[in-house]
């Protein structure tokens, strides 16, 4: 079966800014795709001209068989989107955004629709200037999520959600891959695109760093590790699967293998703990494993300022 | 903390963002104002002529509804001034009336004074600023537009009274657009309504000039522009007259700042309504969504345009009795040699009509350019709609609405000067000749829509085009400018009517060029990147 997004040596630059560098994807049918990368990465730039919004400069991009930029009326009936940027028309209400959008894609499941109201927690009555950011953005995940498409556009979808409404997305995104569409999630979260993603692009500058399964990148499951020990750590620095030590004193920091977990703690523990925070790996130390601890840092910080 | 801490942080932020606008438009008034005086003043080089020409329009209805009167017919300033002067000061009161919602309300809405709200900026910080932005425009308008009329050599006084009547007008609707975007959530909404105060202090001034012997004339003093006027700048030079505009301006910022220190951010005080869970049967498509965002400024425009219209009818038969001297004919001869002076004057107001329109169907197409900054027009077209369908929804909404505003401005002028004279033929010559204004109107929307296609970021270059035309109109025979430069502005082609003679070339023409550039900036559009 051809896959639902094909991305070649796609390339866009704004004046001096290339957007995209040589950017490739493959998406496949019936998967969630993280699209995973720091602000400015240009994963914004590759979803709009996925939607023939912008016109690639070089390179080939294919979507659910067809051309993004020429077959726009034929392939947009068959996908929904959630921008990045979600504003709407502050005159209308919710629910008149809900339908409007719905209708102008070819339909909307009323079932659906009413469904998604409920457990999003949304009062459809409101004027959207009225609506907080979170608001505005169930507005757009439902208006998006209502549809029967194929395939999910997603920009960022859980800006400004809480926790609770956060679960409630994953556990319907789940359900709609479970139900056989495709889904392309762009974030820079690390721990959303984890927990959604069947597999991940990881890209930056404009360019695919890593692509596979999260069981083929043994290192998302990486373990950051921050301690306080009674005395100095002894043997820590010769262990096998331990990463940028910093020792300060009797305070600890490294980012441990999953599998050298168990001897890390043993060895901690032999000396005393005194206090233990342990997180995943942030995005920025993801990179790292790519670039190398210096230039990586750097250029990590520009995109994010960016 | 105060709730004043942060305006100069604010009005430094406000004049870093307009540090072109303001430059270029006070040079541009000031340099219009006083070269213009200099040219009229050129015109007239002896008493004689200058009598001749005060009492025309002294008596021309349509003169005096759009300019007011001249109060010393020896005086070269009034005569000078009477018309670049008051479309000075209503330049700038717009001007005025937009930074402070700009400044306000706009920012706002769009949460970017959120952003500043976080960081130590006091309550009545951006209002306050806004205010001293807008009011130090109009103060160093004045001064320039003065200084650069004493340069070309107008009598001192006078001058400094128009100066100072720019500056205090300014000000005024400054305190106007201050208190009208604490009313109302949208920027949109609260200018309009500053607009619209400014634009029915005209009409009251209008009314009061053009019927005074009718014994209308105190109707002029209900009106901030008519109190402007009275100060008879080069006649009587009654600056005190400005004490009047300044308590104004007081009394409207007092209740200004009183409405502010009681609302929250980001709320009107007009309450929010809560509307359908779900949307009615007809909202889907664009054109149904683009109707439904301008549906309200349609309807404030409609009524405006019957209004006027009905007044423009109803003067027709006060300009007929107007006295009929030789120099009076040969006025209105010069103003398109055509034969009935009832016609000459509704084709005059029905002209003004045209570029009225004009800026009705900018601002139609324009919504293209703002939905799609705002980020607005991206999740549509991610839908099935194509982008060209997208875009003709609101062409759609400037072209039709354009013929809907003229053919009811017709029909309620034809009609009034219908009774007035007498006779029912008139009805039909009206609305004809408030129809051949729209080729022309509809090339201005083309090259807005060109501009949206084909130069997005220079989309201001839409209204660049229009002032220019106007201006061409206004003043391109005073500056004695070459017929080929003054064809460039399509409302030279439009036949002057009713009166004139009625020709369908130009009409057929200039259609053709509105459509030609339509389709220019449509094409450009579904070439270019969106957003
Ligand atoms: N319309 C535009 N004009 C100029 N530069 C842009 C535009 N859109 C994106 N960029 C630039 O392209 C790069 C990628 O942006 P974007 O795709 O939005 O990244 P992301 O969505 O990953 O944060 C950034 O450097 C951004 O500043
Ligand atoms: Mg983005």
């Amino acid at each position: 079966m051809e896959a639902a997004i094909t991305i070649e040596k796609l390339s866009k630059s704004f004046g001096s800014t290339k957007a995209l560098d040589e950017l490739d994807l493959e998406v496949r049918v019936g998967e969630i795709h993280g699209l995973l990368g720091p602000n400015g990465a240009g994963k914004s730039t590759c979803l709009r001209v996925l939607l023939g919004l912008l016109r690639a400069d070089a390179g080939t991009a294919r979507l659910l068989g067809g051309d993004p930029w020429r077959d726009v009326e034929q392939l947009h009936r068959r996908l929904a989107y959630v921008p990045g940027d979600v504003t709407l028309w502050p005159t209308l209400t919710g629910g008149e955004v809900i339908d409007l959008l719905g209708r102008l894609r070819g339909g909307l499941n009323e079932k659906r629709r009413a469904d998604l109201l409920k457990r999003f927690d949304l009062d459809p009555t409101k004027k959207a200037r009225a609506y907080s950011k979170g608001n505005r953005q169930k507005v757009a995940l439902i208006a998006a999520l209502s549809s029967d498409v194929e395939l999910l556009l997603l920009d960022e979808p859980t800006a400004g959600l809480d926790p609770l409404m956060d679960a409630v997305f994953r556990e319907v995104i789940t359900e709609l891959r479970d139900q056989g569409r495709t889904t392309l999630l762009a974030s820079h979260i690390l721990s959303e695109v984890e927990a959604l993603a069947d597999r991940v692009s990881i890209i930056r500058d404009g360019r695919t760093v890593d692509v596979g399964s999260l069981a083929d990148m043994r290192h998302l499951a990486r373990v950051s590790i921050s301690a306080d020990l009674v005395g100095a750590p002894d043997g820590l620095t010769t262990m096998p699967g331990v990463h940028n030590l910093k020792v300060d004193g009797t305070h600890v920091e490294f980012i441990a293998d999953p599998d050298s977990l168990d001897k890390v703690l043993m060895t901690l523990s032999s000396v005393g703990v005194t206090s233990l925070k342990s997180q995943p790996p942030s995005l920025e130390e993801l990179f790292m494993r790519h670039y190398g601890e210096d230039g990586a840092t750097t250029r990590v910080e520009e995109a994010v300022t960016r | 903390m105060s709730s004043l801490v942060g305006t100069g942080a604010l009005v430094r932020l406000a004049l870093r963002r307009d540090r072109i606008l303001l430059p270029v438009f006070i040079v541009i008034v000031a340099a219009m104002v006083a070269a213009s005086a200099y040219a009229t003043a050129e015109l007239y080089p002896t008493a004689e002529s200058r009598a001749t020409a005060v009492a025309v329009i002294n008596t021309a209805t349509s003169t005096l509804a759009m300019f007011g009167p001249i109060h010393d017919e020896t005086s070269l300033g009034a005569l000078a001034t009477f018309k670049i002067g008051i479309m000075g000061a209503i330049a700038l009161a717009v001007l005025s009336l937009i930074l402070v919602v700009r400044h306000t309300r706009a920012e706002e809405e769009t949460g970017r004074l959120e952003m500043l709200g976080a960081t130590v900026v006091g309550r009545q910080a951006p209002l306050t600023a806004a205010l001293l932005v807008a009011g130090g425009t109009s103060i160093v308008t004045g001064l320039v537009t003065g200084i650069s009329m004493i340069a070309v050599g107008l009598p001192a006084g006078g001058s400094v009274v128009i100066g100072l009547g720019f500056a205090c007008l300014g000000i005024a609707f400054a305190a106007v657009a201050a208190l009208t975007a604490q009313l109302t959530k949208s920027a949109r909404t609260a200018s309009g309504m500053a607009g619209g105060v400014l634009g029915f202090s005209y009409l009251l001034r209008a009314i009061g000039d053009a019927s005074a012997g009718n014994g209308l004339a105190w109707v002029s003093w209900l009106s901030p522009v008519g109190w402007w006027q009275k100060t008879r700048p080069f006649a009587s030079d009654r600056w005190w007259m400005l004490a009047l505009l300044l308590v104004f301006a007081l009394a409207v910022c007092v209740v200004a700042y009183m409405l502010a220190a009681r609302r929250d951010f980001a709320a009107g005080l007009l309450p929010e309504r809560r509307g359908p869970a779900f949307a009615s049967k007809s909202l889907g498509t664009p054109l149904a969504l683009a109707w439904r965002l301008q549906r309200g400024t349609f309807a404030a425009w409609a009524v405006i345009f019957v209004l006027a219209g009905l007044v423009v009818g109803g003067l027709t038969s006060s300009v007929d009795d107007f006295l009929t001297s030789p120099q009076a004919l040969e006025f209105i001869e010069k103003l398109g040699g055509v034969q009935s002076i009832s016609d000459a004057f509704l084709a005059v107001e029905l002209g003004f009509m045209g570029v009225f329109l004009s800026i009705f169907g900018m601002q139609a197409v324009l919504r293209l350019r703002s939905e799609e900054s705002a980020m607005r027009a991206e999740p549509m077209l991610a839908t099935a709609v194509s982008r060209i369908t997208w875009a003709l929804s609101h062409v759609t909404i400037a072209v039709v609405g354009t013929a809907v505003l003229a053919l009811l401005m017709g029909l309620s002028a034809g009609a009034t000067s219908a009774a007035q004279i007498g006779d029912s033929g008139q009805l039909g010559r009206v609305v004809v000749g408030a129809l051949v204004q729209l080729p022309a109107v509809w090339v201005v929307t083309g090259i807005a829509v060109a501009a949206f296609g084909l130069a997005p970021k220079q989309i201001v270059i839409g209204w660049i085009a229009l002032v220019g035309f106007v201006l061409l109109g206004e003043f391109g025979a005073l500056f004695s400018l070459n017929q080929t430069v003054m064809d460039i502005s399509p409302f030279a082609h439009t036949p002057r009517l009713p009166g004139g003679e009625f020709s369908l070339v130009p009409l057929v023409a200039l259609t053709a060029i509105a459509a030609g550039l339509m389709a220019a900036g449509l094409g450009g559009f579904r070439r270019r990147d969106v957003g």
